[in-house]
């Protein structure tokens, strides 16, 4: 399961139950963002645990922020999915934002590279 | 074009703002072609704001932060720069046929994004509304509530705003003017305090 264009990149890979997110993702507004939920909510439903690899993308707009959020309110309401955030503590939108998603869901483990 | 009172102001709008060595503005002009065309510009000239600016800036390291000073300001004015340019874009009144405009103004230790867009009334008195309530709310608290609501699928786009003020630091100024012409047009502007 792929989406690729010219600014982002977004693959499953099932074997390490990660979702890479990378690149520049600047949608215009969340509903933009449905394809890429979609994605992410496929994937979660068939798996007790998952890590979403954020490391490599570079920017996310406040939409981008939004379908997050309501990804990992999904999750949270789910209640028995271990989620993960891959970050890297180099690229300055993670390090501002991703705190306020553990915020909605305490049980979400940060782990910065 | 003739401006009318009444003109309301909110939050810390510096007028005027005060004189900058360095500053730059870029119009975007009224244009007929569609949102989609034109939406990847506002990306790429947020990115060449967080360019221009960081050049201004050492590499110094940054206390806590594996981010250079100069990463540091290109990243968080390229975030602020996209954010304001889509709310003026989204709630824009493109039959104005006004331009919108960005300017940035550097000092020794701030950046003042000023941001200028149309809407019609309507718009006008529900951004005033949320200003009234996001200056008299708790920071945290607000951003939280309207992130769980934005979650729940509830949130309106105020959420840019607030992740300005509240992951970046930035305050806020606004001014709102109704104008004579076009009917039912209110112009906008927007001031950002960005410390460095």
């Amino acid at each position: 399961m792929e989406i690729k264009t010219d600014d982002y990149r977004i693959w499953h890979d099932p074997d390490s139950a990660t979702v890479y997110m990378q690149g520049l993702l600047r949608l215009d507004g969340m509903e933009k963002y449905q394809s890429i939920m979609d994605v992410l909510l496929s994937v979660v439903d068939q798996l007790p645990s998952l890590t979403i690899d954020l490391r490599e993308l570079e920017f996310l707009n406040s939409s981008g922020i939004s379908m997050l959020s309501m990804f990992v309110v999904k999750v949270r309401d789910r209640g028995d999915v271990n989620l993960i955030f891959k970050g890297s503590d180099k690229v300055l939108w993670q390090t501002k934002s991703l705190k306020n998603l553990q915020r909605l869901m305490p049980s979400l483990v940060l782990q910065y590279e | 074009m003739t401006q009318t009172s009444p003109v309301q102001t909110y939050g810390a709008f510096s007028d005027p703002i005060p004189a900058s060595e360095e500053y730059l503005t870029l119009n975007f002009s009224p244009n007929s072609a569609p949102r989609k065309q034109r939406w990847g510009n506002y990306g790429l000239s947020a990115d060449f704001l967080g360019d221009y600016f960081a050049a201004f800036f050492p590499g110094d390291a940054v206390p806590h932060s594996k981010i250079n000073q100069r990463d540091t300001v290109k990243a968080a004015v390229s975030y602020i720069a996209n954010e304001l340019l889509e709310n003026a874009v989204k709630y824009n009144e493109d039959s104005s046929r006004l331009p919108i405009s960005i300017s940035l103004h550097l000092y020794e230790q701030q950046i003042i994004f000023h941001v200028t867009n149309y809407t019609n009334q309507t718009l006008a008195a529900k951004y005033q509304q949320f200003i009234q309530e996001v200056l008299s709310a708790d920071l945290d608290a607000y951003y939280m509530q309207q992130l769980e609501k934005t979650a729940m699928g509830n949130g309106g786009s105020s959420l840019g705003i607030l992740t300005m003020m509240n992951d970046y630091a930035a305050r806020f100024g606004w001014k709102f003017q109704s104008l004579e012409k076009p009917i039912n047009t209110a112009r906008v502007d927007v001031l950002a305090y960005l410390d460095i």
